[in-house]
Parts: C-alpha cells; sequence; structure tokens
C-alpha cells in the first residue's frame, strides 16, 4: 500500500478532503484532460470502499427528490454523501441544462454533502463516460455512500448497473400495465424497486404488478429485488428505502456477489479501455502504416472484405510491430 | 461506450442562479434555455439561493462563469455578498454575470465592485450568449 505522501499533489489533496481540488479533478476526468490520468490511476486502490448506489427510472419520477431525500437521511445517521446527478447533452448542440441540483435542500455549511451535475456528453446508456471515474474519485475523497443518479431513462438504459453496487429503479404510478413488466431491459437490472409518488392513485396497483414480476422468479444470484413504496412530498418510506439498500449491500457481501459483480464490471472495463486504445492505434495505422493502407484500399476495391480485413488486422498485428 | 472519438471541445460550465426571495424565474430559464442551445453545459440552480448556497455550487460544479437573475430589488446587498464570497474561496476569477431590472447608477456601482456584465430587460438572448462565451474565454 501506497502511503498518502506518495500520491501525487492533487490526489493528495483529494483524499486531504480539498473540494476545490475535487471539482477540479472531476473537470479533468470529464474533459479528458490528460492531468486527470495521474489522479484517477494513483487514487483507484483508495476508492471501492463506498457503496455506490444508483437510482435510475424514467423521466419525472422523481429520481431528483428521491437523491434529497436519501441526502437528508444518510446526513442524518451521520454518514457523509457524495452525488452525481447526470442530465442529457443536447445530440445537436451538445449543450445541456443539469437541474438536478434543484431538489438539493439547503445545505450551504454542509461539508457532508459534495453535489456535481454532469452532462451525459453523448454517451448512451444513462450515465456519463465520466461517471464512473468520478464515483471512484468521490469514493477515494472519503464520502461513506455514493449516490448516482441517471438520466431519465427508456427501456434499454442499463449502463448503472456497471458502476452501481445497488440499483434502484424508480417508477411511479400508471406508468404501464403489467405487460410492462415482463419486458427486457430496465426492468431487470432493479435491485431494489422504488414506486416514488405513492400518494397518488394507483400506487397499489402499480406495487402488485412489480410484486407478481418479483416473484415469477428470482435473479440468478438468488436475490429478490424488495418493492418499497415512498413519497417525498409526505415524505414516506425513505428509511425503508435505504434499509433495503443496506440489505442489498449486506447480501452482496454475505453471498460472495460483490466479489463476483466487481471482476464482471472491473473485467468489461479493462477490456473496454483496453479496446479502446487499441481502436484508437489501429485507426491511426490505418492511415499512417503503408501495409495497413493497402489493406484498406484492398477492401475499398472490393478485392478482399472488411471482415477478412479486420481478420488479418488482429492476427498480423504482432508481425507488424516487429517489422 | 466507444472512446475512440478525437477530444472534442470542452464545453463551457454556467451555474445561473437566482439569489434572494423573489419567484420569478422566466428569465432565468429563458437564459438556460439560450446557453444550452449554444453548447454549454448550465447548471440550473433553480430559486431563493442565499449568496452562500451560490456559492458553493459555483465551487462544486467548477464552473467557468456564473450568471445570476434578480428582480426584488436586492442585487445591491446579495450579488456584492456572492463577490465576497468568490473572493474568500480563492474563486474570485470566475466572471459573474448578471440579468434583471437593474437602475443604471446601481448597475454602474456594480460593474466597479467587479459584476463583469449586466443585461436589462430587452436585452437579445444572441447578446447574452455571445457576452457569455467572451467572459467564460478570457478566464480559460
Amino acid at each position: 500500500m501506497t502511503g498518502a505522501t506518495s500520491l501525487p499533489a492533487a490526489a493528495r489533496a483529494i483524499v486531504e478532503g480539498d473540494r476545490r481540488v475535487l471539482a477540479r479533478a472531476i473537470s479533468a476526468v470529464e474533459n479528458g484532460d490528460p492531468s486527470a490520468d495521474r489522479i484517477v490511476r494513483s487514487l483507484y486502490a483508495r476508492a471501492g470502499r463506498a457503496p455506490v448506489v444508483g437510482l435510475t427510472g424514467p423521466l419525472g419520477v422523481g429520481k431528483s427528490s428521491l437523491v434529497n431525500a436519501l441526502v437528508g437521511r444518510l446526513r442524518s445517521l451521520g454518514q457523509t454523501v457524495g452525488v452525481i446527478g447526470v442530465d442529457p447533452s443536447s445530440p445537436f448542440t451538445g449543450g445541456s441544462v443539469l437541474g438536478d441540483r434543484i431538489r438539493l435542500e439547503r445545505r450551504a455549511d454542509d461539508t457532508g454533502v459534495f453535489f456535481r451535475s454532469m452532462a451525459s456528453r453523448g454517451a448512451a446508456g444513462g450515465v456519463a463516460e465520466a461517471t464512473r471515474e468520478v464515483s471512484r474519485l468521490l469514493d477515494a475523497a472519503g464520502f461513506d455512500v455514493i449516490l448516482v443518479e441517471t438520466v431519465g431513462s427508456g427501456q434499454v438504459d442499463v449502463a448503472i448497473r456497471d458502476i452501481a453496487s445497488t440499483s434502484i429503479v424508480v417508477v411511479v404510478p400508471h406508468l404501464g400495465d403489467e405487460v410492462q413488466t415482463l419486458k427486457a431491459g430496465l426492468f431487470e437490472i432493479a435491485d431494489i424497486f422504488c414506486v416514488n409518488k405513492v400518494d397518488l392513485p394507483g400506487a397499489e396497483l402499480a406495487k402488485r404488478d412489480l410484486a407478481e414480476l418479483v416473484s415469477l422468479g428470482s435473479r440468478p444470484n438468488g436475490w429478490a429485488p424488495p418493492i418499497v413504496g415512498t413519497s417525498t412530498v409526505e415524505p414516506r418510506g425513505i428509511e425503508e428505502l435505504w434499509e433495503d439498500v443496506l440489505a442489498h449491500e449486506k447480501f452482496l457481501d454475505t453471498s460472495g456477489e460483490r466479489t463476483q459483480g466487481e471482476r464482471r464490471r472491473l473485467s468489461s472495463e479493462i477490456v473496454g479501455l483496453a479496446r479502446d486504445r487499441m481502436g484508437r492505434e489501429l485507426m491511426k495505422r490505418l492511415e499512417k502504416d503503408p501495409a495497413l493502407r493497402r489493406l484498406l484500399d484492398d477492401v475499398v476495391a472490393r478485392r478482399i472484405d472488411p471482415r477478412t480485413a479486420a481478420d488479418r488486422l488482429v492476427t498480423g498485428r504482432a508481425a507488424l510491430r516487429r517489422r | 461506450m466507444a472512446k475512440a472519438r478525437a477530444p472534442k471541445k470542452t464545453p463551457i460550465r454556467v451555474l445561473i442562479a437566482k439569489p434572494g426571495l423573489d419567484g420569478h424565474d422566466r428569465g432565468a430559464k429563458v437564459v438556460a434555455r439560450a446557453l444550452r442551445d449554444a453548447g454549454m453545459e448550465v447548471i440550473y440552480a433553480g430559486l431563493r439561493q442565499t449568496p452562500e448556497e451560490i456559492v458553493r455550487a459555483a465551487l462544486e460544479e467548477d464552473v467557468d462563469i456564473i450568471g445570476l437573475s434578480i428582480l426584488s430589488g436586492a442585487h445591491m446587498a446579495l450579488f456584492p455578498r456572492i463577490l465576497v464570497l468568490l473572493r474568500e474561496n480563492k474563486a474570485g476569477s470566475i466572471p459573474v454575470f448578471a440579468g434583471g431590472i437593474i437602475p443604471d447608477e446601481d448597475a454602474r456601482l456594480l460593474k466597479k465592485a467587479g459584476i463583469r456584465a449586466i443585461f436589462g430587460p430587452g436585452t437579445s438572448l444572441e447578446e447574452i450568449v455571445t457576452t457569455a462565451r467572451s467572459l467564460a474565454h478570457r478566464t480559460a
């Protein structure tokens, strides 16, 4: 283990609680700035302690209000909280209105909460590309719990599963009949179902439909997602929601699922990073390396097909490098 | 998730906030929308923010620029307080612009105090966007 003294200065400042340096490091990670590289690498070993709780679900179901309520609950338990609120970037202008902060209650003097809004910047799946690494920065900065609020998600926005240790899928009454709960995607990733706005009519039906879904078969790992009704106006169910999160986190530890889940998530992260890097390098060489350019010429002239060219690119890679 | 894309220009991050007690946020929302359409990332902090909350948000969100909207008449108390808090937090270099009902004489004083631009009723969105962009870049 490396002590705090062997960390780069910025990383050390983050560990020691400097929020300004943390905020700037988050920007650097988001922007792909080279200065983020050493910070992210050096702080990895210090992350992995805090539960990362994802809240996802369609737009308007009350995710931001639930985040605010959970922050309040956690603070009353003496826990510190780092929050990432993701909102969509415009596919046309790249601009974004990040409004998750609005629901955050007044905590100007509370250093136990750090809230960061994040634009999705073209990433599909409900979170931004930087969300995972930023959640690790918050973890390394010492926050006890990390909350991640996704963009208002569609049925296939399940990327939160690759970041969160516990995923809460938030719905409201009257989102659709029970057939909707049979569909693949979003409903499959729930570790906890939260029926928010439970003060509205139809809440019991929504809970019953979800209960039926859960009863049809537990997940392969044996966890049956609990269904909790919440209301942030009354408020109601917030303590229960957090209890369910803790129960799931405990399940992860006792069942060995945490290690397995980590292995699965990290292997996909490593492969993703390696693929990105190899992809960039191959792309560069296709343009610059004469042998590879000929390969491209051959495909353009229809002498060979793209699949064959890709085979040669992969199998011939070592030989090309030795040259 | 393809990361192979060339690094793009990083968007300007703006905090739009309404200090004080007036509840008229239509102007702030229209400006937020215009800045969004100009490709910026706009953190909309909403109504009834204290100067402390605004500065806290600006620091956590690491914004390039802050826009304040006010219609209550309390600008002479609230704006200078925000500037002081920014300086106290070593963030005095973040440019602050403002919009709302601000008499000319007050505007002169506020500009002297460090508010970089003040937009009154009838200002075009184009002017606000252009000014915001140049203010953000000068400090980038």
